[in-house]
């Protein structure tokens, strides 16, 4: 499945309500880091299982950003039962990331 | 077994790759987070020849692209060890191993951390490495950068454009860059110098608040409010895994000429990871062609 694509309408409905872990990824066009580590969470996003996975442009979702105290990018952040259970700034490769889901899951 | 194992993926890894192909020989790069190295943090880079005003993403993306288009393989694996077998080398990586006949060490360097208390829990919270990455956040807020070098005043000029206040905390008097950056710094309005100064303390619980700041002559502190603050007080090597097989200099670099070879015959250092006076893309690059080339001839 690919990332979905987060917004301040959807970001209730798809990631604090959902039945399911997620793994959302703050980023930018601008932030070149982000856009090395886009790909991987994409990845990630096609091999999920028992959790999904989101992205959040902070250029657009400046709201979402400020409400998740989103002040380093790329920050990935894992909601479970519409809470923050875990957070890494940076990036990092696959298997931290997968590694970092699997503590929440 | 491939002909030549190189361990990192930045500048001089893919330029090495490049050489290495080119000459006939099968490549294998083993990096540990992700291609580019540490330009992919440069918003614009303006010194490399032929390509003015390219990002540092687009940079890394083109290089990669053309060291794949000639056949390199990547893997993304933490090299752990190198062993040497005479002939051929084995590389251990956290989750396997992979033999060839020569290795090109390019590990680059990362970022050096201030060593002060609580700094890793407020990364991210106020504490940034990347100033292009981060700088948007901050608009029309008051921060610091910590540094006096290329970077650091290269930082304190991007953020002064969106920044309400922009403090600069240096140890030296004199700045380790390009004079008309330096220049350019000073005639912003929004910039103070804290010179012969260093962070000594991270204010804030949950976020960044403000930073003490210690005088290095008279001793004196002062306390300074500010949201954000962007650490370019250089850079560190990584090259601890490989310290048995090439030799280290005192800060962790890899002793070698501009021949790019170590003291064991196969294994070749390139890019910032050698001990060498100028860390430049241009000179990553370089060394990523004569260490291919040293190795090719070598298998």
């Amino acid at each position: 499945m690919k990332a979905i694509e987060l917004t301040n309408e959807n970001f209730e409905k798809e990631v604090l309500a959902s039945d399911v872990p997620v793994l959302v990824d703050f980023w930018a066009e601008w932030c070149g880091p982000c856009r090395m580590l886009s790909p991987v969470v994409e990845q990630v996003a096609e091999g999920a299982q028992g959790f999904k996975v989101g992205k959040v442009n902070v250029d657009y979702e400046s709201d979402l950003a400020e409400k998740y105290g989103i002040s380093s990018i790329p920050c990935l952040i894992v909601f479970k039962g519409g809470k923050e259970a875990a957070r890494s700034v940076g990036v990092i490769p696959k298997d931290r990331i997968i590694q970092l889901v699997s503590q929440a899951v | 077994m491939k002909d030549i194992i190189i361990i990192g993926a930045g500048p001089a890894g893919l330029t090495a790759a490049i050489y290495a192909l080119r000459s006939g020989k099968s490549v294998l790069l083993i990096e540990a987070k992700s291609y580019g190295g540490q330009i992919i943090n440069a918003a614009k880079i303006d010194n490399y020849p032929g390509l003015p005003n390219i990002s540092g993403f687009e940079f890394a993306q083109k290089l990669y692209e053309q060291a794949t288009s000639f056949g390199a393989e990547i893997v993304y694996e933490t090299a752990v060890s190198v062993e040497d077998n005479g002939k051929t080398k084995l590389v251990r990586t956290k989750s396997g191993e992979h033999e060839a006949k020569a290795v090109i060490l390019a590990t680059g360097a990362r970022n050096k951390p201030m060593g002060l208390s609580r700094e890793d829990k407020l990364l991210g919270k106020g504490v940034s490495y990347c100033a292009t990455c981060d700088g948007m956040f901050f608009r029309k807020k008051e921060v610091a950068v910590f540094g006096g070098g290329r970077i650091a005043v290269e930082d304190a000029l991007f953020l002064s454009d969106y920044c309400s206040k922009v403090y600069v905390i240096h140890s030296q008097m004199r700045f380790g860059a390009a004079p008309s950056d330096v220049e350019k710094l000073k005639a912003r309005e929004n910039v103070e110098f804290v010179l012969e100064s260093n962070v000594t303390a991270l204010l804030g619980e949950e976020k960044l608040t403000g930073i003490e700041v210690t005088n290095k002559k008279d001793g004196s502190k002062r306390k300074i409010n500010i949201s954000g603050l962007f650490v370019a007080i250089g850079q560190m090597p990584d090259n601890g895994a490989f310290a048995n097989m090439v030799e280290l200099d005192e800060k962790g670099y890899i002793a070698a000429g501009e021949s790019c070879l170590t003291k064991t015959n196969g294994i070749y250092a390139a890019g910032d990871c050698r001990t060498k006076e100028v860390r430049q893309l241009t000179t990553a690059a370089a060394d990523g062609a004569v260490a291919a080339l040293a190795a090719c001839s070598r298998i």
